[in-house]
């Protein structure tokens, strides 16, 4: 029944496969710490509603990346075009206030929260009662808790979650971790949703699971998507175009099958594990 | 009554969202107040509601103003007491420069002084962490009570610094006795301790917590770090503040400057961290704590071990306990006598079937 | 100009006490990673107990009150009880709570730095007491007839003593086995353990190390100001120490210890006139805190960013 409704909300905001213009627009973008190079003169785009994959030998500056792109590295050189307008002096919080949610490598749930009360942090965003309205618990701060728990409900079904609301994040098994986490960056209605390795340490099943929630999310909710993943079959299968890094260059851009055959991609790839 | 929440089904967000989710814990909670507002005042002595109870309740409420700080928000101070000093002052100077300014008007705005200087001290936090910030919470300790001492005008020129509350008056009903005291610091405290519940059950209390638990996130998120660092030193030096100016006129009566030392401040840390890191009952069982133990320590060494000891043996074995309580504390029951009290409220639920 | 010199090179050398408090800190938290925020304690600690046992040692053996024997003998048994306390308490407080948050084991320490002073004074008592160590406080001659300033002898000895100190402690790191362990544990805990470098050991060893160098603070403060309670508060002037030189570096710890001890001296004698005097009770935490603002990571460390 929610879901309906949310997949006709998605419907109506321009859902379903449809890959549209380009909304981020990455240029020549290099970041250094110290003397590490972590990414050198990376361009590449990002289109509506398409699944956008990042991938690469450990180290090759993925996540760095999309710390980049969200703010939390500051790229020494570089212009990073979002919704077409240039983002100069980037912190974080305004990235997530123009629509860009993420997950981390390393889980970044609040270890001290209940499941419940992460994901409905994640919608802080859109709730504007003040500190005395909350003080009091009265009035506006109440009437918007209700209303976004109403969200976060429907957050926590599509999620398949329902059993675990009021548990403690840190009592969960990993696998489920990830979903919640992923789950509190659904909850702010991103634009852009940037996930670094939701799959990693999963087994097949969680896996599953997951790319499910990945296209689905895509699917209904047209939900834009970078991802970076190390499980190749996961990449090709549900990524509609791939950047290849490798010791923070890129040397590869396409859609799966043309990365597939790229030769440098093949040779950066020879010899490692992945 | 039987501690069950079997047949209690929640059927809307807003029940569920309860302070009290469990009818019996509503009950108990109803009942509590009404104990202490009719019954205690009925029944305990002048000793008991002067030298006990009301100083509870304020260290409650001070304890209470760190745990948001600290327990919730994760910055750790180590000058709780300063903020005090800053409610009491403020408190005093405004009883004393505005004409008819009614009490709780002025320990509002005592309260707000604090916040502000707190807001101040507050700012290295934007920058800094853990001990690094405790060390800078050390410069608002020494500081303030210096100010305090060294400029006369806020203890109006009197010797040392030291201060005497005027007398409470609102609407014309004059608070002098231990049991009038004793019933306003329980009304202010209740009313804080009920705000910042509500607080810590909305918005700005998952906030503050996001910050504590994984700042990255938080600001990833989309939450401003700076605002809600502040925020949380605000609301936090507010509750010290007010805790202070109680201290000053429901308690004790005079106050100076040095009364508000670091000794206090530690006190205050060490309510919290026995009482409960993050736990609104914890501020206060803390709190109970640490004011009767020394209580309880004196009445036993007197009637068990008596004469033989030497002079000032009380109060170094006083301190050895509440340094071996926190290290005991630490190691076994990180979040204090509060989790101790659910985990018994847990079994009950269960009881008789543990599994 | 005299005078000026005279403030600091009097600052410079309380700085210098300054110092020898933060190199406990330093080597405890290199090592183990913990903030000990009771070191200014063990100074205290170490003092009373040493001053306790020049009290009752004449009693005890029969030697006579003040001689060299006792001293020594004095000087051993604290430094033994520096050693055991030391070790006690990574076994009994920092053990358990060895995976635990930073921040849980700074408070443990907040616990510990309360039982170690009632101890302290449960067992000895806790009136103030003098210490002697037979150098006088006089300013020295040639100094005063040729420069015209007067620089305490005290001073001077106390100063020359602590650079023996760190200079012998920076020999032991570099060139000895346990030393060399020492810098590898502070470098990566992980990677330590890994080689298979004891760390149970080596934290022993780094407690009793800071026991050693908290009795020798102990000593010449309380030579100076007498063996009292107030000595815990100077001691705490290590933090801001601290804060200047960062958690991990020994030469940080002695710049900032200088530059602390130097400025609120100064401070003192040339701002403190116009706002009422005293303000040494806190210029150094406030110093800290505006060096905090500007150089979060102190004067020493490197810039860091947080990884996720
Ligand atoms: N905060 C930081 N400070 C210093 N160096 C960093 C930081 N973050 C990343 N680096 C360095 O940048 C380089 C790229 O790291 P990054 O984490 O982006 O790689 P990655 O492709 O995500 O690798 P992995 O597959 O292991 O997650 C590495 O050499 C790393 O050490
Ligand atoms: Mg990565």
């Amino acid at each position: 029944m929610m879901m309906n409704d949310m997949a006709q909300e998605a419907v109506a905001a321009g859902g379903g496969r449809k890959i549209g213009e380009v909304i981020l627009d990455l240029q020549n973008i290099s970041l250094r710490f110290g003397g590490v190079k972590a990414l050198t003169d990376i361009s590449f785009d990002v289109r509506k509603h398409e699944i956008r994959a990042i991938i690469g030998p450990n180290g090759a500056g993925k996540s760095s990346m999309l710390n980049v792109i969200n703010g939390v590295y500051h790229p020494q050189e570089g212009r990073i075009v979002f919704h077409g307008e240039e983002r100069k002096e980037m912190e974080p919080y305004m990235a997530a206030s123009q629509g860009i949610a993420r997950t981390f490598q390393n889980i970044a749930l609040f270890k001290g929260m209940s499941v419940l009360d992460n994901i409905m942090t994640g919608r802080h965003m859109k709730m504007n009662a003040g500190l005395l309205s909350h003080m009091l618990y009265f009035g506006r701060a109440q009437k918007e808790e209700i209303e976004h728990r109403k969200k976060v409900e429907e957050v926590i079904d599509f999620l398949e979650i329902q059993s675990i609301r009021k548990t403690p994040v840190g009592r969960l098994p990993y696998g489920l971790q990830k979903r919640v986490e992923l789950a509190r960056a659904l909850a702010a209605d991103p634009d852009l949703l940037l996930l670094d390795e939701p799959m990693a340490g999963m087994n097949v099943e969680e896996k599953q699971d997951m790319c499910r929630f990945i296209l689905d999310v895509n699917d209904q909710f047209g939900t834009t998507i970078v991802l970076i993943e190390h499980d190749m079959g996961v990449v090709m299968d549900i990524s509609d175009r791939v950047v290849v890094l490798d010791y923070g260059k890129k040397i590869g851009d396409g859609t799966p099958d043309e990365v597939k055959s790229n030769p440098e991609v093949i040779a950066a790839y020879l010899g490692t594990s992945h | 009554m039987l501690y069950r929440e079997a047949g209690q089904f929640k059927a809307s967000y807003q029940e569920d969202a309860q302070i009290f989710p469990i009818r019996q814990d509503r009950v108990g909670f109803i009942a509590l107040l009404a104990f202490f507002f009719v019954v205690v005042p009925m029944i305990a002595n002048q000793y008991w509601l002067q030298a006990i109870l009301t100083p509870v309740l304020i260290f409650s409420l001070a304890a209470l103003g760190l745990n948001i700080l600290t327990g919730y928000a994760g910055q750790l101070s180590l000058g709780s007491a300063a903020f005090m000093a800053v409610g009491a002052f403020a408190t005093y100077n405004f009883m004393l420069r505005i004409d008819g300014i009614p009490f709780l008007v002025a320990v509002v705005l005592g309260g707000l002084c604090a916040a502000g200087v707190g807001i101040l001290f507050g700012l290295p936090s934007l920058r800094i962490k853990g001990f690094y910030l405790a060390v800078a919470t050390l410069a608002a300790q020494f500081f303030i009570v210096w100010v305090l001492v060294k400029f006369p005008w806020f203890s109006n020129y009197s010797s040392s610094g030291v201060i005497t509350a005027q007398e409470i008056n609102i609407l014309g009903f004059a608070f002098n006795t231990p049991e009038t005291k004793y019933l306003l610091t329980l009304l202010v405290v209740t009313v804080l301790a009920l705000a910042a519940k509500n607080m810590v059950r909305s918005t700005t209390g998952r906030k503050w917590m996001a910050v504590r638990d994984m700042d990255v996130a938080a600001e990833v998120i989309g939450i401003r770090l700076m605002r809600t660092k502040l925020q949380a030193f605000a609301v936090s030096s507010f509750y010290c503040g007010v805790a202070g100016a109680l201290y000053a006129y429901t308690y004790l009566g005079t106050v100076e400057p040095e009364g508000f030392n670091l000794d206090l401040s530690f006190k205050i840390l060490f309510m919290i961290i026995i009482g409960g890191v993050g736990s609104i009952l914890g501020s206060f069982l803390g709190a109970a704590f640490i004011v009767l133990l020394p209580v309880f320590l004196n009445i036993f060494l007197h009637s068990f071990v008596g004469a033989a000891l030497p002079p000032g043996f009380g109060s170094n074995l006083e301190l050895m306990i509440f340094g071996g309580l926190i290290i005991f504390f630490l190691i076994v029951e990180p979040h204090g006598m509060a989790r101790l009290w659910q985990i018994g409220k847990e079994k009950l639920r269960l009881w008789p079937f543990p599994h | 100009m005299t005078f000026f010199l005279e403030v600091l090179i009097g600052g410079l050398l309380s700085g210098v006490l300054y110092a020898l408090v933060a190199l406990g800190f330093v080597l405890i938290f290199k090592a183990s990673g913990v903030f000990n925020f009771a070191q200014g304690a063990m100074v205290f600690f170490a003092a009373l107990t040493f001053v306790g046992f020049t009290e009752v040692l004449p009693g005890w053996t029969g030697l006579e009150p003040g001689s060299g024997g006792v001293f020594w003998l004095a000087f051993a048994l604290a430094l033994a009880s520096m050693i055991v306390l030391g070790i006690a308490t990574e076994k009994v407080v920092l053990r358990p709570l060895v995976n635990q948050p930073p921040i849980t084991l700074f408070m443990a320490t907040i616990g510990l730095t309360f039982f170690v002073e009632g101890l302290a004074q449960a067992i000895w008592g806790a009136n103030a007491r003098g210490l002697s160590l037979g150098i006088s406080d006089e300013p020295v001659m040639w100094i005063l007839d040729d420069f015209d300033i007067i620089i305490s002898k005290f001073d001077l000895i106390a100063a020359g003593i602590a650079l023996v100190l760190f200079v012998v402690l920076a020999l032991l790191f570099q060139y000895t086995r346990v030393g060399r362990a020492l810098r590898a544990v502070a470098d990566d805990h992980q990677a330590a353990l890994s080689v298979g470098i004891p760390l149970k050991h080596i934290w022993a060893i780094v407690w009793g190390v800071a026991g050693f160098v908290a009795l020798i603070a102990g000593l010449i403060w309380g030579s100076r100001n007498g063996v009292q309670f107030a000595l815990t508060f100077t001691a705490l002037k290590a933090l801001p120490v601290l804060i200047l030189g960062g958690f991990t570096s020994v030469p940080g710890a002695i710049i900032g210890g200088l530059i602390i001890g130097a400025s609120e001296k100064l401070a003192e004698i040339y701002i403190g006139p116009f706002v009422g005097g005293g303000i040494e009770s806190w210029f150094p935490y406030v110093l800290a805190m505006f060096f905090l603002l500007v150089r979060p990571e102190g004067l020493f460390g490197e810039k860091h960013i947080d990884r996720v």
